[in-house]
């Protein structure tokens, strides 16, 4: 067991260190209006001195790194307050799924754009009627010669008002079970008929969409994966899209830590009172548990193992973690703890910001009940749920709303 | 970074696990909860001989000269199988706290007969009800002899030795205290998990020598929890696993409805965050075997994180373990209660939760200012 770089890693961990330092600050400083532009300058900026998507082979904008070595960029880039959320969905989950099923020709034409940050893609997957169950989906895909014709809606799309690509499951078969009448695709967000409408979220802004479809059509040579092999296909996005978010993020113990040293209860520090301390203590406690899950992963990847299952708590645990400290943080503030004024607020009213915002984290990415499941099935292989559609032909399994 | 077990360590834990498997059935923690025996002789001469009491001892003391990852490995596998031996007090208290303060003398007189098991030692600190607190210890030492009471001393009936916590010239300081001399009473204590026995020790006048520096006694028990505190929590994961395991293993096999219980999704949701708790405190418990092994800077942060979500992790684990039994659960018959005591006993053993929380923040607070 060492903790510690090995001289390879140290030196890689320096020069990323070096770089960073001399290239990140001036990206740190960009308003919401300029969120976009500044996460594709800094992108740019990355992919011009080699330091965008590094495990990703050098043909397609990466420089062939080790995962150890991705992850030590990770880490030092998060010492930063960096625009780079744009990037997840494409660079996390549409490339892996890319580099599986697309040609080498489209690999070529859409990975290094990514890369570089020039072009966004969105995930189509979940429906009005297929989230957690998202195999339930209705979106209809019909072949007609070259092309197939998309009719249907997409809902809570994240990015899809700024994304140029977007990556897409469809129903392809209703006459089969949900799981085996799907066929998976991506498309120009520009193509014709593709109407993308934003949601107002809890928090007044409007992160995600609902995107209709009506008559759109995609080339066949855009299909990923063979037809009717949808739910494989999403399954190789949605892996990745737990490792992409599993990282935890948000709101952390640092924030609540600097703020108990700073408020009083009682006349005196917050800090000094036992309740606060225990809960300090609760959640360095969690994130000190995933911090060090990421790094036995870490390790697994470095000795060229596939990764236990141990990453798929990173996310059910960040989420609540986040959500919980946003709440404890306004209720030590008091009375202007819910003050969201941005002159007025403390901290600018992050908090209030981080509290509106954590619900969402508990569900995007499949939802902390999905997340439990999981690891119950696939980590501890209990039983699966009783399913009532198992092995009915999509079309006739019962509808709610 | 290399943030796992090496090879050669894991092949130690699949001898350890063998061997306990074939040497320490729970039937074996059950016989000792339910006898008079304070602890299994035959295991124990079995550990002493396999070399286990020697892991972390020098070479030249007659130890294996190992590094506290191994012992790491050993305390894991040991809390999995409730092995009703006096090991974490012989060897995370005392031992320790030799390795760590004694003198070149001190470790001659003692670190040779623990690493062949000719003697037990132990840690004799608490004194009353409540948080200990160094300002509050009745027991001292004048003229080296020691005068006082101490309680809830693990393996305090059985232990040939202890390392005291008491008053001196100096103020609060640790000594090295024979416990089969005349001066020293000892009384057995009933526990919640008499797998693990303890007793209650009144010392008049009886013989103590120094431990480390004179007046430190603070810092210096400070220093030896943080090094226990690992090797507990690695207890306390293999515990909470076990708990886990045992769950698992019912609720496949019962029946409710017309399936079984595993199916059921408050079932797997209560298996799904055991499992999550037992993650993130043995991923905590491998930072602090880093630190622990590696003497780093770090280790008062480590050890604290380590523990206090080994504990919460043993917690849940065997509260929701009976959950799942049902009726069968709350027998005697069925060793869910074996876990169920033991994950309090080794939860209170060194303070509590709510301690190792509150040092938890002292050390961050303090690595803080520095
Ligand atoms: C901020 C945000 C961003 C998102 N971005 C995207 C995106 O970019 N692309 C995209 O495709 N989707 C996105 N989503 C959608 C997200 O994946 C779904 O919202 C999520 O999977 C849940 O589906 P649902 O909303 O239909 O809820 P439902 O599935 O209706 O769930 C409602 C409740 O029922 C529970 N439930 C459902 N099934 C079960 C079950 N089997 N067992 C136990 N409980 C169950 C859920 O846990 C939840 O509590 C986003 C969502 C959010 C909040």
């Amino acid at each position: 067991m060492d903790f510690n770089d090995t001289p390879e890693e140290a030196k890689f961990r320096e020069a990323a260190r070096a770089w960073l330092a001399a290239n990140a600050p001036k990206h740190e400083a960009y308003s919401q209006e300029d969120f976009l532009k500044a996460a594709k300058a800094w992108q740019l900026e990355k992919y011009n001195a080699g330091w965008a998507c590094l495990r990703w082979p050098v043909e397609y904008g990466g420089r062939g790194a080790s995962a150890a070595e991705a992850a030590i960029f990770a880490e030092e880039e998060a010492k930063y307050s960096l625009p780079t959320g744009p990037f997840t969905i494409g660079q996390g989950m549409a490339a892996p799924t890319l580099m599986a099923y697309a040609t080498d020709e489209q690999k070529k034409r859409y990975l290094p754009k990514l890369a570089s940050g020039e072009e966004i893609w969105c995930q189509l997957f979940s429906e009005p009627a297929g989230g957690s169950d998202l195999a339930a989906l209705r979106t209809r895909s019909v072949r007609d010669g070259d092309d197939w014709v998309i009719n249907g809606q997409k809902i809570w799309t994240s990015g899809a008002h700024y994304s140029d690509f977007g990556i897409l499951v469809t129903r392809s078969d209703p006459n089969v079970p949900k799981h085996k009448g799907l066929t998976y695709f991506f498309l120009s967000m520009k193509s014709p008929g593709v109407d993308v409408k934003p949601i107002k979220q809890i928090s007044g802004q409007s992160g995600f969409n609902e995107v209709y479809f009506t008559d759109v059509r995609i080339p066949d040579a855009q299909r990923l994966g063979e037809v009717g092999q949808g739910w494989t296909v999403s399954l190789t996005t949605l892996m990745n899209e737990r490792a992409a978010i599993g990282g935890g993020g948000g709101l952390g113990f640092d924030t609540a830590y600097a703020l108990a040293k700073e408020l009083e209860i009682d006349g005196k520090p917050a800090i000094a009172d036992r309740a606060v301390r225990e809960q300090l203590a609760d959640w360095y406690c969690k994130e000190s548990g995933l911090q060090f899950t990421r790094a036995r992963t870490q390790s697994a990847l470095s000795r060229g193992e596939t990764p236990g299952p141990e990453n798929s708590i990173g996310k059910y645990v960040g989420a609540k973690k986040t959500q919980d400290i946003a709440s404890f943080c306004m209720e030590l503030i008091g009375m202007a703890g819910v003050c969201m004024d941005k002159d007025l607020a403390a901290l600018g009213g992050l908090l209030p910001q981080s509290y509106l915002g954590a619900p969402g984290g508990r569900i995007a990415g499949g939802t902390d009940e999905i997340m439990l499941n999981i690891i119950a099935e696939r980590v501890l292989g209990l039983p699966q749920d009783i399913r009532v559609d198992k092995g009915i032909p999509f079309n006739e399994v019962p509808t709610g709303n | 970074m290399n943030f796992e077990f090496s090879e050669e360590q894991n092949m130690l834990r699949d001898q350890a696990v063998s061997f306990l498997k074939d040497k320490s059935p729970l039937s074996v923690a059950r016989k000792i909860l339910e006898g008079n025996e304070p602890y299994d002789k035959a295991l124990w001469k079995d550990i002493t001989d396999l070399g286990w009491t020697a892991t972390t001892i020098p070479e030249k003391y007659n130890g294996l000269g190992l590094s506290h990852l191994e012992l790491c490995v050993l305390a894991e596998e040991l809390g999995r199988a409730l092995t009703p031996v006096p090991f974490s007090s012989s060897l995370y208290l005392a031992t320790e706290a030799i390795l760590a303060f004694g003198t070149d003398a001190q470790k001659e007189a003692w670190l040779g007969k623990l690493a062949q098991g000719q003697v037990i030692g132990t840690a004799a600190v608490a004194e009353g009800p409540g948080e200990f607190s160094p300002t509050k210890v009745g027991a001292s030492v004048k003229a080296n002899r020691l005068s006082g009471t101490k309680i809830m001393v693990p393996d305090g009936d059985i232990a040939d030795f202890a390392v005291v916590v008491a008053g001196g010239d100096a103020g609060l300081s640790l000594f090295l205290v024979d416990l089969n001399q005349p001066g020293v009473t000892r009384t057995s204590v009933a526990t919640i998990d008499p797998s693990r026995s303890h007793a209650n020790l009144a010392f008049k006048d009886a013989e103590a020598e120094p431990l480390g520096k004179a007046g430190e006694g603070a810092s210096l028990l400070s220093q030896l929890f943080d090094r226990a505190a690992v090797l507990f929590a690695f207890e306390q994961v293999g515990g909470a696993e076990a708990a886990m395991n045992q769950a698992r293993e019912y609720a496949l096999g019962r029946y409710a409805f017309g399936r079984p219980i595993a199916g059921f999704q408050a079932i797997k949701h209560k298996l799904a965050r055991m499992y999550v708790a037992i993650q993130l405190a043995r991923s905590n418990c491998y930072y602090g075997a880093w630190a622990l092994s590696s003497g780093a800077p770090e280790l008062p942060v480590a050890a604290a994180t380590a523990r206090v979500s080994a504990s919460q992790a043993y917690r849940e684990c065997a509260e929701e373990n009976i959950q799942v039994h049902g009726g069968m659960g709350f027998t005697w018959e069925f060793d869910c209660h074996l876990f169920y005591r033991r994950a309090k006993l080794l939860a209170v053993n060194l303070g509590g939760e709510s301690t190792w929380k509150n040092r938890l923040i002292s050390s961050i607070e303090s690595d803080r200012a520095a």
